[in-house]
Order: structure tokens, then C-alpha cells, then sequence
């Protein structure tokens, strides 16, 4: 049986361009934590783009929407890195850098351990729970789909 | 077991000093120690750690304490931590818990968050010690260095399923109660997200 791994994609929508003043502590902090998401255990790969930091550089939705891919080894290893770190005061300041998404701006999916996906395979997993909601193929934490069985877990 | 049955069981005193010595800790607690720091006889601190486990409050796991392995390093231990399930007693039954999941369900979908944390900074300071107030709050604070963690989530359930939401509201809530603290989110895993950075006011 293929080991299977979880990834996650969300996006977001910044509020000025990277170079802005407005983005400087955003910009400052994707070193350190950037770095603590390499080091988390758990942690599997995250997407980087020519520069080879970070993905800032990419855009999807006609240049309106980042990106942020990775591939973690567990639910666990994924939630501790992105709710239980210092990468959660980042998320409670979200809105100085990036404008509010009334749709769904994260989805989690089972990929075969060794597989990095692409952006655009990750961007067909988000239209799959923005348009049908969670499934086995395409979740999200508060619906999630363990491997065993595929019952939803609350 | 009703509920109100598993927080009687506290009732002892003895009992409840043991699992207030376990809650606090930490640290998954043997026997012994749980003994020594409470003051009564192991087999005695034995009897109602265990009672404390069949009523759901604590959780039992057995590690070897001296840190060696294989053959001849002898039986592992039975230790204690509190169990991970909550126990909410109400007399008249009340549900707090259950309406405020839908209103946190109802502010996030109504991208409300700003409204929630202004509404938390609302709230009143205390002007006690910031261990005392968090404490009496049940955080269950302890000093790291030069600041404050806390053990226990109080919004435990809440946060499971809005965590972001939850957390960002708690922030405000602690730092309007200590009035002028200042307060990082900065979780380890497992406790509070919030950090107390001026313990000393």
C-alpha cells in the first residue's frame, strides 16, 4: 500500500504589491517562518518558485491570487506547524497584508508519498471544494477525510 | 457515567489535589511523584489516581522512567496526564458550548472577526497579578523565562474547529484583561496560543 501524504494549497488575495511599504513585516517574517515549516516534523515540501525562497513571485487567478503549496506527512504535522507555532500570529494579522475571501481559500488532499504537485492540479482541488464542497478528493480541516474508510471527521 | 458523576469525583480532597498536582505538571506524572508532592502514601495516591482515570479525567500510559531499553530495564511505569476529554456539568442544564460554535460558525461566515476581537477588548481589565488572573480563568499559566504560557485552552472546542477565529479573540480577551500586557500568539502544541510578555506590571 503507497504511503500517502497530505497537501494543502491556500490563497490569498495581498492588499498591495510585495515591495509595497505596506508588506515589509509580511515580506520579513517569510524567512524565519518559512524556515520553521522546513523544520517542523512532518513537514515534506513546500513550493518555491525561479527564485527559490518562497513562492511570492507566483500568481494564478489573472495575477489577482499567491499561492502557498506544501505536502506534509500527516493532519497532525500540518495543523502543529500552521496553528500551533509562531506561524499563528501571522495568520491572526492576515488582514494587514491580504484583503478578506468569502469563498473557500484552502483545501487539504491525499497525494502518494514522492508526488509534489503542480499549481495547477492543486488549483482543480480548490474549484473541487469551492463548487461541490468537501469530498474524499478535496477537503478541508473542519470536513476532513481520513484515509481509512472516508467518513467525514469533525 | 453522568457528567455531574465525573466531576464529583473531585469532591475528595486528596483526589483533587492529585489531579490539580497532574493538571499543573506539565509532564506525564508517576505515581511516586504525584505521592511525594500531594503527601500521602503511593499506595493511597495510587488508589485514587486510578479512580481518577475510571471517572475520564486523567488517561494512564505506562513509559519506562529511567530512560533505558531492552532486556532488563525494567517494567515501565504507569503514568498519568489529564485525559483529553472535557466533562461540562450543569445544574439546570445549560449549553453554552453548543450555542457558541454556531455563533463562532455565524461570524466567520460572516467574515466578522474584527467585530468579535473589538468585542473582546471590551472587556474589563483585572487588576490582580497576570499568573492569578489567568489562573482563576483556568489557562493554568506557568513562567517560561520572561514570559507567561498556559497549559489549558479554556475555548478548547471552539478552537479545534475555528482556530484562527478563536484564537485571534482570545489574544484580544487576555490582553484587555491584563489592561496594558503585552500578548503574542505563540503556541506550543497541545496549549494555549497565547504568550504573555510583560509578566510583571
Amino acid at each position: 500500500m503507497t504511503e500517502m501524504h497530505l497537501a494543502q494549497l491556500n490563497v490569498a488575495r495581498p492588499r498591495a504589491a510585495m515591495d509595497d511599504l505596506q508588506m515589509a513585516e509580511f515580506k520579513a517574517a517569510l524567512e524565519p517562518i518559512n524556515g520553521l515549516a522546513d523544520a517542523a516534523p512532518g513537514f515534506v515540501w513546500r513550493l518555491r518558485d525561479g527564485f527559490g525562497a518562497d513562492a511570492t513571485s507566483i500568481r494564478i487567478a489573472d495575477g489577482e491570487l499567491m499561492v502557498n503549496l506544501s505536502v506534509w506527512e500527516s493532519r497532525d504535522a500540518l495543523w502543529n506547524f500552521v496553528y500551533c507555532s509562531p506561524h499563528m500570529d501571522y495568520l491572526r494579522r492576515r488582514r494587514e497584508w491580504f484583503h478578506r475571501m468569502a469563498e473557500p481559500y484552502q483545501v487539504l488532499w491525499w497525494v502518494p508519498a514522492g508526488h509534489y504537485p503542480a499549481v495547477a492540479e492543486a488549483e482543480d482541488r480548490l474549484a473541487a471544494v469551492r463548487s461541490q464542497g468537501p469530498g474524499p478528493d478535496a477537503f478541508t480541516f473542519r470536513q476532513f477525510y481520513p484515509l481509512e474508510g472516508f467518513t467525514a471527521r469533525r | 457515567m453522568h457528567e455531574v458523576d465525573a466531576v464529583a469525583v473531585l469532591a475528595d480532597p486528596v483526589r483533587r489535589d492529585l489531579y490539580e498536582f497532574v493538571a499543573e505538571a506539565g509532564h506525564e506524572v508517576g505515581r511516586a511523584e504525584a505521592a511525594d508532592a500531594v503527601g500521602v502514601a503511593r499506595t493511597l495516591a495510587a488508589f485514587h489516581l486510578d479512580k481518577l482515570v475510571d471517572a475520564g479525567l486523567l488517561e494512564v500510559a505506562h513509559r519506562r522512567l529511567t530512560g533505558r531499553s531492552g532486556p532488563g530495564a525494567g517494567r515501565p511505569a504507569k503514568v498519568y496526564r489529564v485525559a483529553a476529554r472535557e466533562h461540562l456539568a450543569s445544574v439546570p442544564p445549560r449549553d453554552y458550548r453548543g450555542l457558541a460554535m454556531l455563533l463562532v460558525e455565524a461570524v466567520e461566515a460572516a467574515g466578522a472577526e474584527e467585530a468579535l476581537t473589538a468585542a473582546a477588548r471590551r472587556v474589563p481589565a483585572d487588576p490582580g497579578e497576570p499568573v492569578e488572573v489567568l489562573s482563576g480563568r483556568g489557562y493554568r499559566p506557568y513562567r517560561d523565562g520572561d514570559v507567561i504560557r498556559s497549559r489549558n485552552c479554556p475555548f478548547r472546542a471552539l478552537s479545534d474547529e475555528f482556530p484562527v477565529l478563536v484564537c485571534a479573540a482570545n489574544h484580544a480577551l487576555v490582553g484587555a484583561l491584563l489592561g496594558g500586557a503585552r500578548v503574542r500568539l505563540d503556541p506550543r502544541p497541545g496549549e494555549c496560543c497565547v504568550v504573555v510578555e510583560d509578566s510583571k506590571r
